[in-house]
């Protein structure tokens, strides 16, 4: 299986935006998807509901989360099942520094660097304990810390109130840049934006960013020392890899892109309380991250992509689909996603147990040997 | 090799030193106080029979072990307390008996890493990835490119590791080992599992490997091997050192003898 038919035709993507080998291709594919990207929301608003450019910027939210987390998992290794606590701290920070409930009202370009210094902190304090861990023992470790944050957020209400408890913190300032609000409804060049659109291009325009760094980070000597990591630590370290400061920079900026999406989250919200931070959300992102492939930054994207909107396709379509067959709905969609996730999950490790587009090899150009190489 | 070489007057000096060094295991004593010396730009063997404590010296010398007792005096400063990634930035690098390469990355990428301890680029360095950082890339993929060409495993640069036949992969871990430009290259059952002519073809390669200047530490088996290759070999049996000297005094010594067979017989070992 190791050339099958999505693994070519991933390798024939590459290869078409290869922008050395065939340049004038390559740019006007480049410009094609950009074209049907900025597209996306008024093809969404206009056919299937407004609705569907909230759901699509969660998904974008998710593909961050994930992205973060394939840092962790994908590249060094380290099974982390708690991950979802970075976000809840980047969202915490955020719902804190701009709301009425300590009365902050801070611009967002001020806290989103400060959530994701303290998401990169609490990053750090998770991984210094558990340095010597791998596989399950970190696990379970790791799946510990997400509930301790959540339930901390939880009662953090006594006896000082800081996070206000299972109440949450309401009315968080939206994003703001001078008078340019991103929740509101504007019409600009005749143009109607509603505010799930603006955030939609402020998203596509940090996801871009998100992409091109973890491209690099991955094929950088950071990347190649975590790769190390994960395949072999004991030879890692003997090819003076310091293991200890790879693994925690791997859960510092693993961490730091959770908390840079929890504060996006708590923003295009208003609304966070601990009941968004639960167990299950960790694993959703860790089943995006393997659903997609481990380690393949284009995988993990399609996975997040996939995962966080197979449930919403669902919820709109089970019941009408039922009425349509039996006359009523007999199961719930809820009940139904449980059971497509379940089944896909099975299907997954019996046929594509690397993902749906596995980590490949970087096929490298290689110079041509010189005579006499100077070794 | 472009890497460090070593100083003129350093030719007959003593590049490690072992003093005592001791190690136990629970109840099994795996290296008791044995001291040795290598010389720079020496092939230094160590042999003895499984169980000696070989490869439980390689791994307190490169740090996966704390010794016990002893202390190891590398290019005249101590290695006491090092961890192995420490002790591979000072200038030691090694094999592994049981190959252990990083099994999903190509040939290339596993020497790439082995730049890794010579190489600076930092997180911010990969984000930017400014002038800096990509001529370091440049420089480390020329670099490991030519060290597969050394070792002669380049025509499989591009293929995981796993899939590489045995013995490139064991040549795979000697030029991933030469990556971090060591002084010392430490290399345990370099041979194992190779035919005659994989064999041969690595004995010259161990050759060259000196004669560019890296002093050899080596563990191997093939008696042939280390008697043609080693300028001085240092015997251990039951974690002692039983005998040190030139490769082919050694082999006569009746204790080494008694070691192999088991008793006062006569060894005939072919020398090349």
């Amino acid at each position: 299986m190791s050339e099958s038919g999505s693994a070519r035709l991933y390798t024939g993507f590459r290869a078409f935006l290869d922008t050395r080998r065939n340049p004038v291709l390559a740019w006007v594919g480049v410009a094609l998807v950009a074209v049907a990207l900025i597209a996306v929301p008024f093809v969404l608003a206009n056919t299937i509901g407004t609705a569907w450019v909230r759901i699509t910027n969660l998904a974008i939210l998710f593909v961050f989360l994930a992205l973060g987390l394939n840092i962790v998992v994908g590249f060094a290794g380290l099974l982390d099942l708690g991950y979802i606590a970075f976000y809840a701290v980047g969202a915490y920070v955020y719902a804190l520094l701009a709301s009425p409930h300590f009365n902050l009202h801070l611009p967002f370009w001020v806290i989103l660097p400060i959530g994701a210094a303290v998401a990169c902190f609490f990053g750090v304090l998770l991984g210094a304990p558990t340095l010597k861990l791998r596989g399950d023992y970190l696990a379970i470790v790791t799946l510990g810390f997400g509930e301790i944050v959540r339930i901390f957020m939880n009662n953090l209400s006594q006896p000082v109130n800081i996070t206000n408890g299972p109440q949450g913190v309401t009315l968080i300032d939206p994003f703001r840049i001078g008078t340019f609000n991103f929740k509101t409804n504007e019409t600009i060049a005749g143009i109607d934006f509603s505010g799930p659109m603006k955030y939609y291009y402020l998203l596509l325009v940090v996801l871009m960013v998100v992409i091109v760094i973890n491209l690099r980070l991955q094929n950088s000597r950071i990347g190649r020392a975590w790769e190390a990591i994960r395949e072999d630590e004991v030879a890692a370290r003997a090819m003076g890899i310091n293991t200890r400061n790879m693994k925690l920079l791997a859960f510092a900026m693993g961490a730091s892109f959770g908390g840079i999406a929890g504060g996006m989250f708590s923003a295009m919200q208003g609304f966070i309380s601990p009941e968004s931070f639960i167990l299950v959300e960790s694993i959703m992102v860790l089943s995006m991250v393997v659903l997609g492939g481990m380690g393949n930054i284009w995988g993990v994207i399609l996975g997040a992509l996939l995962l966080s909107f197979a449930p919403e396709v669902l919820r709109y379509t089970v019941e009408p689909v039922q009425r349509a067959i039996f006359g009523r709905a007999i199961v719930e969609p809820e009940v139904i996603r449980m059971l497509l996730f379940g089944f896909a999950l099975v299907l997954m490790m019996l046929f594509r147990p690397a993902g749906i587009l596995p980590s490949a090899t970087r096929k490298r150009e290689l110079e041509a040997p010189r005579a006499g190489a100077a070794v | 090799m472009t890497g460090v070489t070593a100083a003129p007057d350093a030719v007959t000096g003593e590049l490690l030193i072992a003093k005592g060094i001791t190690k136990r295991f629970g109840g099994v004593q795996a290296l008791a106080d044995v001291s040795f010396s290598i010389r720079t730009g020496e092939i230094y063997g160590l042999i003895g029979p499984n169980g000696a404590g070989k490869t439980s010296l390689f791994n307190v010398l490169t740090g996966i072990y704390d010794a016990d007792g002893g202390a190891f005096i590398f290019d005249g400063r101590p290695l006491a307390g090092l961890k192995s990634n420490d002790v591979a930035k000072r200038g030691i690098a090694r094999t592994f008996q049981n190959i252990r390469l990083f099994a999903n990355l190509s040939a290339l990428e596993n020497v790439m890493i082995g730049r890794h301890v010579r190489t600076r680029a930092g997180v911010f360095g990969a984000m930017l990835r400014n002038a800096r950082t990509r001529e370091e890339e440049r420089a480390i993929e020329r670099r490991a490119f030519e060290l597969l060409e050394y070792v002669g495993v380049s025509k499989r640069a591009n293929d995981l590791a796993k899939h590489l036949p045995y013995g490139d992969q064991r040549r795979l871990e000697i030029a991933r080992a030469l990556a971090t430009d060591p002084r010392l290259l430490a290399l345990d059952e370099p041979a194992a599992g190779m035919n005659a002519t994989e064999t041969a073809t690595l004995s010259r390669l161990l050759e060259r490997i000196r004669g560019d200047g890296t002093t050899i530490l080596l563990i191997e088996h093939d008696m042939k091997l280390v008697m043609s290759l080693c300028d001085r070999v240092l015997v251990l049996d039951y974690g002692k050192k039983i005998a040190e000297g030139i490769a082919r005094e050694v082999q006569k010594d009746p204790a080494v003898v008694a070691a192999y067979l088991g008793g006062d017989v006569s060894l005939n070992l072919k020398g090349a």
